[in-house]
């Protein structure tokens, strides 16, 4: 891996390899709309409402709220996820898209940042629609205020994309994102704050859930939720930005070794 | 059009492609012929820039491959061994997708794809989806989708593998048609008799290296006794100690065959007479002949 470890190319030519993901997801968008967001749609209504209205206010806020703020988060980091996984996974290694991508004057950096950007703008849609959600039910302090959840949603896109196209490039088949499931991503809905605040769990997994990216990412949306400003923007911007271009750079290596053997 | 100078890779200790030396000319149609592992997809790949040559020179068109593997790919078309037309995609969605990873603008595609279907023969499949289309079709789509940009010159990886007689016939006629426009082809192929019938000259690959190189007929020519004549039979042991050694100029074993070749048939078919549970073929030598003398019989898998 060390011999194909470089700097990625950045060049727009990536702009058709994510027009093609975008013409394809937009002949599926309406049932791609609501399959994306039943789900955290679901659980943040159903949770915040039923289980709020039986407990008091939730890092002092109401249940609902604090739910809302993790689940924007949450749900950005799951469609990114997805899309790397499992789509991308079928873009390359089922369908051979990308070995077709690049008979033409194509790279491998420029296929990467096309599925990369495509995942950041499925996370944008996702973490806008339950933005949306928080609009309509007023669950927000100011509004303004929530408009800084887009460019934090389209980070940890980037951050959750980067991730999951390392596990792209190892993966032999889509059973083994499973794994990547069960050890990286659950844990961390359950450690990052998503449901209750981390401070409910034990000193040693505070200390470790403060590592994970997914606690970064809500310790920027909670606050704007709720209309302050987050402490510690520096760090969770860093950290963010860091897992998701490290990341990156290991995948396209990861894959170089891959495909372009 | 196409110049390789030495051009060798190796994966870990083995040496897949050899110090190979090719030279395609404007305008031919060049085959890439070996036996499977020969090296014939790692040379295309290697061609095209997609991996890195452990030593050796490439230049296509008068571009220097790898280095500037962009600007050359620019210049060819390529029809892969395994089909890769986009399944989310019509047949029209295709040429328009891939004309845009060439960088073309949207009217130059739109002017582009009516004439690439009437040559890939789907004009009245534009909206039909890949998984509606047979094993031709998507070969002749491949094909079009390879010519969007008007590429001067085509690689070609085994374009007819898993085709029946049919669509292999209307493969070759778009192939000779793209010949008579003046485009350079480089085509790898299992079947000698596509090489026989589309390459002006071809190269035998072999375990990374090249065993011969010449114009089909002239390959046949130089290599092989121009008449074949395959005995098999009752009796066949007795008939090789006896005579094999003095009618054919060289014979081969193999299995229960055994493989004449002669400047003589007659010769060969006259001393079969007395022998009547000896049954023969008598034919002209082919490039198979070429292809099993120059690489072996052995199974490559």
């Amino acid at each position: 891996m060390i011999k194909h470890l470089r700097l990625p190319l950045l060049s727009w030519r990536f702009i058709p390899v994510w027009q093609r993901n975008y013409l394809v997801w937009k002949k599926l968008a309406i049932p791609a709309i609501l399959g994306n967001l039943a789900d955290p749609m679901l659980y943040m209504l159903g949770l915040g409402y039923g289980l709020g209205s039986l407990l008091p206010d939730v890092g002092g806020m109401p249940y609902l709220t604090f739910l809302a703020a993790g689940t924007v988060a949450y749900s950005t980091m799951n469609a990114a996820t997805f899309e790397v996984l499992y789509s991308s996974f079928s873009r390359m290694h089922v369908q051979r898209t990308w070995d077709a991508i690049m008979n033409a004057p194509m790279t491998l950096d420029d296929v990467m940042l096309g599925e990369l950007t495509w995942a950041v703008a499925k996370s944008l849609l996702s973490g806008l629609a339950i933005l949306a959600v928080i609009w309509g039910l007023g669950l927000y302090g100011n509004f303004w205020m929530t408009l800084w959840i887009i460019p934090v949603v389209a980070l940890v896109g980037f951050c959750f994309g980067g991730m999951g196209l390392v596990m792209n490039a190892v993966s032999p088949s889509y059973d083994f994102f499973l794994y990547y499931f069960t050890l990286v991503i659950t844990p961390m809905v359950l450690l990052c704050g998503v449901f209750f605040p981390v401070s409910q769990l034990p000193l040693p997994v505070q200390a470790v859930s403060a590592w994970l990216p997914l606690t970064h990412a809500i310790d920027l949306a909670r606050p704007l939720v709720v209309g302050s400003v987050p402490g510690d923007i520096t760090l969770h911007v860093v950290a963010l930005l860091v897992y998701g271009s490290l990341s990156y750079v290991i995948a396209l290596a990861l894959t170089r070794r891959r495909l372009l053997k | 059009m196409l110049t390789v100078r030495g051009l060798t890779k190796r994966y870990g200790d083995t040496e897949v492609v050899r110090g190979l030396d090719l030279n395609v000319r404007r305008g031919e149609c060049f085959g890439l012929l070996g036996p499977n592992g020969a090296g014939k997809t790692t040379t295309l790949r290697l061609l095209l820039g997609l991996i890195e040559p452990d030593a050796g020179s490439i230049e296509l068109a008068g571009i220097a491959v790898p280095q500037h593997a962009r600007e050359a790919r620019m210049k060819i078309g390529v029809v892969p061994q395994m089909d890769n037309l986009d399944p989310d995609f019509s047949v029209r969605e295709n040429l328009f997708a891939y004309g845009r990873y060439f960088g073309m603008k949207k009217a130059a595609i739109a002017a582009r794809v009516p004439e690439l279907l009437e040559f890939a023969g789907l004009s009245s499949k534009a909206d039909a989806q890949i998984a509606q289309l047979s094993g031709g079709m998507k070969r002749r789509l491949t094909l079009a989708r390879a010519l969007v940009h008007n590429p001067d010159i085509l690689f070609l990886d085994e374009p007819t593998t898993g085709l029946d007689p049919q669509a292999r016939h209307l493969i070759w006629q778009g192939l000779r048609r793209l010949i008579a426009d003046g485009k350079t082809i480089v085509l790898t192929t299992h079947f000698m008799e596509e090489a026989e019938r589309l390459t002006d000259r071809l190269a035998i690959l072999d375990h990374g290296r090249l065993v011969a190189e010449g114009a089909p007929r002239a390959l046949i020519e130089s290599h092989i006794e121009p008449a074949v004549v395959e005995i098999y039979g009752e009796g066949l042991a007795g008939w090789t100690r006896d005579h094999a050694c003095q009618v054919c100029q060289r014979s081969e074993s193999v299995g229960e065959t055994l493989f004449c070749y002669t400047h003589n048939a007659e010769r060969v078919i006259d001393a079969l007479k007395p022998v009547p549970a000896l049954r023969y073929l008598h034919r002209p030598s082919n490039l198979e002949d070429v292809f099993l003398k120059l690489t072996g019989r052995d199974l490559r898998d």
